[in-house]
């Protein structure tokens, strides 16, 4: 079956997604950490599409698709003004919402 | 002519309200002619009544008079309606009679003070709510009057607002005549929830039909009754608020806290006395606590330096009679001593406050002193009211109601003979603390210089009083003497006779009579002896820094102020120190929890992007890892 | 329509005073005057109109009104008025109208908003006095709260913040508990006839298991008790009423204080008659605690709005001894001392608001003498405070000795503990006329007496204390009615088979002894 190898693709790519995530100061790469879990996501949801022989899976990669252009551009805004504010990119260097 | 009872209660109201809402307007002219007027016309009122209660009921049942329904809800009727008869006219003659009197008296005696219309206007509505009282036809609105002079009384007695201790004994007497009504209160619950029904007569007939003599509910409600009874007329062990209580002025005393609020007690156990004849154990409590007030009083009176106190001590006395009479089953014998105290102690009262008023508001008796001759009309008057008061014999009216109660208590099966010496002792007690008074204030050198009489309208009470104290008494005399039984006939129908032991006859009673006579005698012989300036002890009795222990105990009545006040005030001082309140306290614990949870939680909150992601990537696994067990 | 005209003037009129703060600075003032008044009359035309139903005895609504809302949840708009809630809505419109001549000189900031909420939350109190679906209940239960709030935090005193949070705490969870019952009884229905109802008739004739009506009574209960309040739910009470605005606080004691007891009667007892036997005397136990527990705190208090607001405590603790005694004429007992409370508290706070507006304090050690300085409010303070140690022949006197008759027939006991509270209340009302207006004068300033209007208002407030206390007729014959089919009503679902059990038992016996031989 093609569904096998491609769910452990994703979830290889995930998971490489969440340690860069994690281990990532820079907001930029944590932001590119981001899209790879998101693509990861979306390709097990083609995959799962591939085995039920359903649409339902290409329509929500479709949606992933949209929302990770959205979410760039919104994400890429704040970027922008946080280096702007700040003067860094250190993820570590925001924490004014600390409780 | 009787329709218009209404009238006799609603006068004074008039007055009241009158005064209450437009007194600033009226001169002090007006106000005393609203004051005293409203008084008069109920009296006169009062008179016209009378005459047609006379007319139209010989045999003197009663009348009752319905204005309208009070309540009228749920099973529960109770009306705004008067109930006249012989009892209640004769506690009505004398409220509005000495009432007016009293009134007139105020009219000079208060015309300095800048509240002249508020005086008047708490007088007229305490003599509306007194009339109420006893008019009533139901226990609520007997309730209802209770209540209102109790609160007429604390307004009275504080009238003087300025002064904080006069407003500390107003307080305390509503509060310490309040447990007493509350009691009462409680006794109508009961009544109410046994008979459905508050109307004085019907719950007595009830009573008497339902509860055999002795049974339990009886005893519990006569001695609630009892309670209030003793609440409103200072006996024991209620009676510490009356001599604070003459912090008020003068006539006030006169005519709440002598003449008749504070009967109001005998006209309650007067009023129901079928249900206190239902409960023979409460009956006995009504002669003990009457006997030992009557003693512990005089004894106070005794040794008091104000001559107020010594009079209101005197009035507890007084009553202590009343109530020994009510508790050996004399009623009529009570009732009688209520109408001759009233005018004896009523003027005694007023006497007592001419003599302040011309000395400058002087009440220490240690500073009067000859004032005999500088005050003629009243120390005449006075002499006749002390002399009332200690029963000198034939010609005063004291004479005639003490010695019927103290031959009822003599003769009655109720009554023990040990009760009996104790009265005789309190006969010689009040010659001698009345008389005290007399040669203090009137004999001797002058102390204080008097301003000299007073003007007519303090002089004509003092007067009339004098002239009903001396002759009230024939109303009634012993068979010894005239056997006169007008007082008694005119009872008959409201109150039952007094029963007597088998054997007592006229030889008895005139020796009982002749001891009376000699207590009393002698009470005023030892007053002489020992006070009369130039006496054998007159000399020694002068200095009034006498600290024995034993007369300290005496001047502060027996030491039970001071007994309440650890008892009773102090705790409750010190429960009510802390004014904030325990429940709170849990919600504020609660609070403090809800507050250190956030506090220990918002550690958490780091502000640090990577490590909310790693909590959450965490808290996913754990719960994928929940899921998959 | 009229009933909904009842709610919507004051609820319209809101947004009116608010703009009229642009014309002048009284407009607001006279709106709200206005739209109360029209109430005013509109009510007393309703209940007028009424009185040959009333004057029958039959306990049915005298006007309702019933329109679909959301049917797929079984919930309408359905309005009812009948004898008491005519009363309170009478209530109701008249502390509005004190407690808007009570803040006339009292509020100078943003006049325009808080009338505006004055109004919304009176319209909501009458709603919840007309609603007789459960979910509209809610809805107005609600409605009524959050200008309450916005009231307290913007125009109360300094601890107004920690004060209003507290209110807010404390009635939310209150309705909370409520809103978990009101779907609960919803839902029961559902299951019981297949449709779900938040009907006060529907959900009249459910009949519920011992242990579900147990719960969702105690939540009725709890509801209610936070809002009326009985211990220990009643710490947000003294904080609230002294911290707000003497107009707020008078809205607060005088109706919505009401709105919990109006639940106990409207809902609490008939919904669920049966739990009601087993808790009777837990309810009463409650309110004696709370008459002596409120009335003591009452004497300890030196600030002389806490005091009036425990006094107003113990007060309702007769309310609550009432409700549960059973009896007609303790129910009857009930209804006058509502009123009776309602307008000698007004007057009391509103003498306090006064005595705070002249002295900018409300210590009563820094008080005293003051009987020669304001006569008038003096004079006033005296009559209410008579009213409130329950001097006969005023409404009070009439209210709790009514409950006190009617009850003592079931817990004797409580009774006698209930009327030590007549003692107490002796001590603190009178301990707060010694304080203040008698005694040596501390302060030495001169102030003004009370003003025309306010003297006005006072006197006609005693008038009608003292109208009610010598022929409280006029009112009971309105409640009784109602009263008379809430007893009813108990009783029958109390033992629903309790007289013909006797007549089938009674003909089986007989059966079962001819069968016999």
């Amino acid at each position: 079956m093609l569904s096998t190898p491609a769910l452990v693709l994703a979830i290889m790519l995930f998971g490489l997604g969440l340690i860069g995530l994690l281990s990532r100061r820079n907001i930029l790469y944590m932001l590119l950490s981001l899209e790879i879990m998101l693509n990861a996501a979306a390709l097990a949801f083609i995959a799962g599409g591939a085995r039920w022989g359903q649409v339902d899976g290409e329509i929500m990669f479709l949606f992933i698709l949209t929302l990770a252009a959205a979410e760039v551009s919104v994400a890429l805004g704040i970027v922008l003004q946080l280096s702007y504010r700040f003067r860094t990119l250190d993820a570590d260097a925001f924490c004014e919402m600390k409780g | 002519m009787i329709s218009v009872l209404w009238l006799i209660p609603v006068l004074p109201l008039a007055g009241f309200l009158l005064l209450a809402l437009c007194g600033a307007r009226l001169s002090r002219q007006q106000i005393a002619w609203v004051g005293c007027g409203s008084v008069g016309a109920a009296a006169v009122t009062t008179a016209l009544v009378a005459t047609d209660f006379f007319s139209l009921f010989p045999a003197r049942e009663s009348y009752q008079q319905t204005l309208w329904n009070w309540i009228d809800t749920s099973g529960m009727t109770v009306g705004i309606s008067w109930y006249l008869d012989a009892l209640s006219l004769l506690m009505v003659a004398v409220i509005t009679g000495i009432g007016f009197l009293i009134h007139l008296y105020s009219a000079e005696y208060m015309a300095h003070d800048d509240d002249y219309a508020r005086f008047f206007a708490y007088m007229n509505l305490f003599v509306a709510a007194m009339l109420t009282l006893v008019l009533a036809d139901n226990l609520l609105l007997l309730y209802l009057g209770w209540e209102g002079v109790g609160l007429c009384s604390y307004l009275l007695i504080g009238f003087w607002y300025r002064e904080p201790e006069y407003g500390t004994a107003a307080q305390k007497a509503f509060i310490v005549t309040r447990i007493g009504d509350t009691a009462f209160a409680i006794g109508l619950f009961i009544l109410f929830t046994q008979f459905q029904t508050l109307s004085i007569q019907q719950v007595q007939s009830f009573a008497m039909e339902a509860w055999p003599v002795g049974s339990n509910l009886a005893m519990i409600v006569a001695a609630l009754f009892l309670i209030g009874a003793v609440g409103k007329s200072a006996q024991l062990p209620l009676q510490v608020w009356l001599p604070d209580a003459m912090a008020g002025p003068t006539p006030v005393s006169a005519l709440i806290h002598a003449a008749t609020m504070v009967t109001a007690g005998v006209y309650l156990i007067a009023r129901m006395h079928h249900l206190f004849e239902l409960a023979p154990m409460v009956q006995e409590g009504i002669a003990v606590l009457g006997l030992v007030t009557l003693l512990l009083a005089a004894t106070s009176a005794l040794v008091q330096h104000d001559i107020k106190r010594v009079l209101a001590y005197s009035t507890m006395s007084q009553i202590g009679y009343m109530f020994l009479a009510l508790g050996v089953g004399a009623w009529s014998a009570a009732l009688f001593h209520f109408l001759t105290h009233s005018c004896f102690k009523a003027l005694l009262f007023l006497a007592a406050g001419s003599v302040i008023h011309s000395l400058h508001h002087e009440q220490n008796i240690f500073k009067m002193g000859g004032l005999r001759r500088h005050l003629p009309w009243t120390f005449w008057t006075f002499l006749i009211g002390a002399a009332a008061m200690s029963g000198v014999p034939l010609i005063t009216s004291g004479f005639y109601s003490k010695d019927w109660i103290l031959w009822s208590v003599w003769s009655s099966p109720l009554s023990h003979r040990w009760i009996w010496f104790g009265a005789l002792l309190g006969a010689l007690l009040t010659g001698l603390y009345s008389f005290r008074l007399i040669f203090r204030v009137f004999f001797g050198e002058v102390r204080t210089q008097p301003t000299g009489e007073s003007g007519l309208a303090m002089r004509l009470p003092l007067v009339v009083l004098a002239f009903l104290a001396l002759t009230v008494g024939f109303l009634e005399m012993p068979h010894t003497l005239g056997h006169v039984t007008l007082f008694s006939q005119y009872l008959s129908h409201a109150l039952p006779t007094t029963e007597l032991l088998p054997g007592m006859d006229e030889s008895s009673e005139a020796r009982e009579q002749l001891a009376v006579t000699v207590a009393a005698l002698l009470g005023i012989g030892l007053a002489a002896l020992l006070f009369l300036p130039g006496s054998l002890f007159g000399a020694r009795g002068t200095d009034q820094s006498t600290s024995h222990p034993s007369v300290t105990l005496l001047q502060g009545g027996w030491g039970f102020d001071r007994l309440y006040d650890r008892l009773f005030v102090q705790p409750w001082f010190a429960v009510t120190r802390n004014s904030s309140d325990m429940v709170d306290r849990g919600y504020e614990w609660l609070a403090v929890c809800a507050e250190s949870c956030h506090g220990w939680l918002s550690h958490t909150q780091t502000g640090h992007v990577r490590w909310y992601a790693a909590t959450i990537a965490v808290g996913t696994l754990m719960l994928l890892g929940l899921f998959a067990m | 329509m009229a009933l909904w005209l009842l709610i919507l003037i004051p609820i319209l009129a809101a947004p009116l005073a608010w703009m009229g703060q642009q014309w002048s600075r009284h407009a607001p003032r006279w709106i709200v005057l206005g739209a109360l008044a029209i109430d005013f009359m509109l009510s007393i035309l309703l209940g007028g109109q009424h009185s040959a139903v009333q004057a029958s005895g039959h306990g049915a609504w005298l006007v309702e009104h019933h329109t679909s809302w959301i049917p797929r949840w079984g919930i309408s708009l359905h309005l009812g008025l009948d004898g008491l809630s005519l009363v309170l809505i009478l209530l109701t419109v008249f502390v509005g109208i004190v407690a808007t001549i009570a803040s006339w000189t009292d509020i100078q900031s943003r006049v325009g908003l808080f009338h505006c909420h004055v109004l919304l939350a009176l319209g909501g109190v009458i709603g919840v006095f007309l609603a007789i679906d459960l979910f509209l209940f809610f809805f107005f239960w609600e409605l009524m709260l959050i200008p309450m709030y916005l009231l307290i935090v913007i125009w109360g005193h300094a601890q107004r913040r920690h004060a209003s949070f507290k209110f807010f705490l404390f009635t939310q969870a209150g309705s909370l508990v409520l809103l978990v019952a009101i779907v609960a009884l919803a839902l029961l229905h559902q299951q019981a006839t297949g449709r779900p109802s938040f009907d006060y008739a529907d959900l009249m004739g459910l009949t519920l298991t011992n242990e579900t009506a147990r719960w969702l009574m105690l939540a009725f209960l709890i509801g209610f008790l936070v809002k009326l309040p009985a211990p220990p739910f009643h710490t947000w009470l003294p904080d609230t009423y002294a911290e707000a605005p003497t107009g707020a606080t008078i809205i607060l004691a005088g109706i919505l204080a009401k709105t919990g007891a109006y639940g106990l009667l409207r809902f609490t007892l008939p919904l669920f008659p049966e739990a009601l036997s087993e808790f009777a005397p837990i309810a009463m136990g409650l309110g004696v605690v709370g008459i002596l527990y409120a009335a003591v705190l009452a004497c300890a208090q030196t600030d002389i709005k806490r005091l009036v607001a425990y006094s107003s405590i113990s007060h309702m603790g007769f309310i609550l001894l009432g409700a549960f005694a059973g009896t007609e004429l303790a129910l009857q007992g009930v209804m006058m001392q509502m009123v009776a409370h309602g307008l000698s508290t007004s007057g009391l706070f509103l003498l306090a608001g006064a005595l705070e507006e002249r002295y900018q304090t409300r210590d009563m050690g820094q008080m005293g003498g003051l009987w020669s300085v304001t006569p008038r409010l003096a004079t006033m303070a005296l009559f209410f405070a008579c009213a409130s140690l329950g001097l006969p022949g005023l409404a009070n006197f009439i209210g709790e000795f009514l409950v006190l008759f009617g009850s003592y027939a079931a817990q004797p006991v409580m009774i006698i503990l209930a009327s030590l509270g007549m003692v107490m209340a002796a001590i603190y009302a009178l301990g707060m006329m010694q304080r203040t207006f008698f005694g040596r004068q501390q302060d030495t300033r001169t102030a003004p007496d009370l003003s025309n209007v306010a003297f006005g208002t006072l006197l006609f407030i005693a008038g009608l204390q003292i109208w009610l206390g010598f022929y409280p007729k006029a009112l009971l014959t309105t409640t009784k009615p109602v009263m008379e089919q809430l007893v009813q009503h108990v009783q029958v679902s109390a033992n629903p088979t309790h007289v013909p059990s006797e007549s089938l038992l009674s003909s089986h016996i007989v059966t079962s002894q001819e069968s016999t031989p």
